[in-house]
């Protein structure tokens, strides 16, 4: 067994409630995870697709909406073992930390989907942070 | 119209693979002829030794602390400077035809250019190559060489040995004659292998130029890289009975472990099993296990993929000569760091400052047009003065970003410009394993100074005396006897360290 951990976060100006509502939304996931492509749930079980078109079934174990913790587990067999776990941790000040944590067997799966974890949170703090377009000016064509 | 330069790298190949340098086992005679009409370096050091940081200084003239590629896995940032795009700029038609691996080519999630490219269809422009065709070690992947043996040869896909094993670690298993790590006996035809693709798809593209342009085309070959997986057809070139036991192999074990034991500690934990520091080598194989046998059938593979890739620089170097060009072209070959073959009993690459993996074959046949006269330059070069390299040769001006200087054209001229010292660096952290390394190349002396990490508390350290030590083997670190020196070399190295830029670029991937 070579089980590896990754885990990163980011900062991110917005309150946890907020970004909880995507980060914590199964079926929204390609929206923030580049190099996914798409999403496809179905009770506890998910489906994603990669940006190579390789289908990934996942298993959704953990979606607590009061903890704001979600959990799945990789269910393709080149993994002995995989755990993916999104923290939102609210700060008290209107801002959050989001964790992303990657636990995997073989360890270089943690390394390799860890990578794409980083990129995820990267995108998910810019679609939070990013001030809402300006609906009134887009009618005036000021977009 | 001005000088083209045709860049030739390999991969992971040491200073005596070649003739010129006086290798034995593998004919080189194109780069022999090269090195004899032109300028050969005995003192080449890369700033990294593993393939990522060591071509991210090759393209952007910078050591690793500077460009940020620290270790394999942490990509290259994508406005990272590039000559290339200064002679592209310029007026260059530029390409890279081979291996890159600037980015990582572990990439499911297809984040990356490199791996992106095939996929879409495409072949630039990027980092200032305005085309762009890629290959690696195998049959397998995302990259251009994948998918047309996928498309073409389909049969041919797996011929190659599988360089990571199912769990994605380099793979330790053995074959061959001996069941030496990552030896194998590969079916495929010459003609489909990734040696000769690259040179014709190198031809392919010079053939598309007009004869007036002038051009940069890195000609990037993945061997003799491991897998040591030659064509079949090409093993008879060689019988690895005959391969002699490279000098720095040291044939008594007793012996062997003692010299090990004088270096710092993660040297022998390495060679018992008891800790892979790095990536680069293969997590379930022990080194103290290989056989003098293994040695000899691993390196009469590598001599026979050093033979491939000289008899393809031929052929590119005749395509050159039938478009007229032959006295306007500069030729560049190195690679980007050495492999053990065997020396202290080990394999691959890793944290170890040595010649092994620190000395490289270096030479540059400037475009006879310009009246160059041969030498033999002894002083310290490093890869970080490539860059400028070639800026002096399509006559602009360096950028202001690159770290090193144009290469001496002999050692008066060395001595001129200051070439006194080469700096290397290492940095890696491998789910809690860390190692950093700084060595200095100076007056014949070796120095490397470790870092705080998770096998040395930060007083460990190498010093060879190259003149009389050429294998290192005698570790100076704690003689009294060169305390003045050690000190003068650790003033030199920390005072001409570059700055790293922190924090650190996070790792993506394995590799």
């Amino acid at each position: 067994m070579t089980l590896g951990s990754v885990r990163h976060h980011v900062r991110i100006h917005r309150p946890a409630a907020d970004v909880w509502v995507l980060a914590g939304d199964p079926t929204r996931l390609h929206e923030w995870f580049p190099g996914i492509v798409s999403c496809q749930v179905d009770g506890t079980t998910r489906v994603i697709t990669l940006g190579s078109g390789m289908p990934m079934p996942e298993e959704i174990t953990i979606h607590d909406n009061t903890l704001r913790r979600f959990q799945y587990r990789i269910a393709a067999p080149i993994f002995q073992y995989h755990r993916g776990t999104i923290d939102v941790l609210d700060m008290g000040d209107d801002t959050c930390v989001v964790v992303y944590t990657t636990d995997a067997d073989p360890r270089t799966m943690a390394l390799t989907i860890g990578g794409g974890t980083l990129g995820a949170l990267h995108e998910l703090k810019r679609q939070m942070e990013t001030p809402a377009p300006d609906v009134a000016g887009a009618e005036d064509g000021a977009l | 119209m001005g000088r083209k330069i045709l860049f030739v790298t390999t991969d992971q190949q040491r200073y005596d693979a070649i003739g010129a340098n006086g290798g034995t086992v593998g004919r080189t005679p194109v780069i022999d002829a090269l090195a004899a009409q032109g300028r050969r370096y005995e003192r080449a050091h890369p700033q990294s030794v593993v393939c990522m940081p060591s071509r991210s200084t090759i393209i952007t003239g910078q050591h690793p602390s500077t460009h940020g590629v620290w270790m394999n896995g942490v990509p290259l940032a994508a406005d990272a400077p590039s000559v290339v795009e200064t002679l592209h700029d310029a007026g260059y038609r530029t390409a890279l035809i081979g291996k890159p691996h600037f980015e990582p080519f572990l990439d499911p999630f297809l984040k990356f250019p490199e791996n992106q490219f095939s996929t879409r269809g495409l072949t630039g422009l990027h980092r200032g190559f305005e085309h762009f065709e890629a290959a690696t070690h195998g049959g397998q992947g995302m990259l251009h060489y994948a998918r047309w043996l996928a498309a073409n040869h389909p049969e041919a896909v797996r011929m190659f040995y599988p360089v990571l094993d199912g769990a994605l670690e380099v793979n330790a298993m053995g074959g061959g004659e001996t069941d030496a790590p990552q030896v194998w006996v590969n079916d495929i035809p010459r003609e489909w292998y990734h040696t000769d693709w690259v040179a014709d798809r190198t031809i392919s593209w010079l053939d598309s130029l007009d004869a007036a342009d002038d051009w940069f085309c890195w000609m990037s070959f993945p061997d003799p890289h491991h897998p040591w997986d030659p064509p079949k057809s090409e093993l008879g070139r060689i019988d690895w009975r005959d391969v002699p036991l490279p000098e720095g192999y040291i044939a008594d074990a007793a012996e062997r472990e003692a010299v090990l034991d004088d270096k710092p500690r993660h040297w022998r934990a390495w060679y018992d099993g008891r800790l892979v520091s790095n990536y680069e080598a293969p997590l379930n194989w022990v080194p103290a296990a290989m056989t003098a046998d293994q040695v000899r059938e691993v390196n009469q593979r590598n001599a026979i993929e050093c033979e491939l890739i000289d008899e393809a620089l031929g052929r590119v170097m005749k395509a050159i000569a039938a478009k007229g060009w032959a006295d306007d072209v500069d030729v560049v070959f190195t690679t980007d760091h050495g492999e053990f073959q065997g020396d202290f009993g080990l394999l691959f690459k890793g944290p170890y400052h040595v010649d092994s993996l620190m000395r490289l074959p270096l030479v540059w046949r400037p475009a006879p047009s310009s009246g160059a006269v041969p030498a033999t330059v002894t002083r310290p070069v490093g890869l970080v003065d490539l860059a400028p390299t070639f800026c002096a040769i399509a006559g602009v001006a360096p950028n202001d970003w690159m770290e090193g200087k144009a290469l001496p054209v002999d050692d008066a001229d060395a001595d001129a410009r200051g070439f006194e010292r080469v700096l290397t660096e290492w940095d890696s952290e491998l789910f809690g394993v860390d190692v950093h390394l700084r060595s200095i190349f100076r007056d014949g002396m070796l120095l490397t100074a470790y870092r705080k990490g998770y096998s040395h508390d930060g007083t460990e350290g190498e010093l060879y005396v190259m003149a009389d030590d050429p294998h290192q083997r005698v570790n100076r670190w704690d003689d009294p006897a060169y305390a003045a020196v050690k000190a003068d070399l650790l003033d030199d190295l920390w005072s001409n360290q570059p700055e790293q830029v922190m924090p650190l670029q996070p790792v993506i991937a394995p590799v």
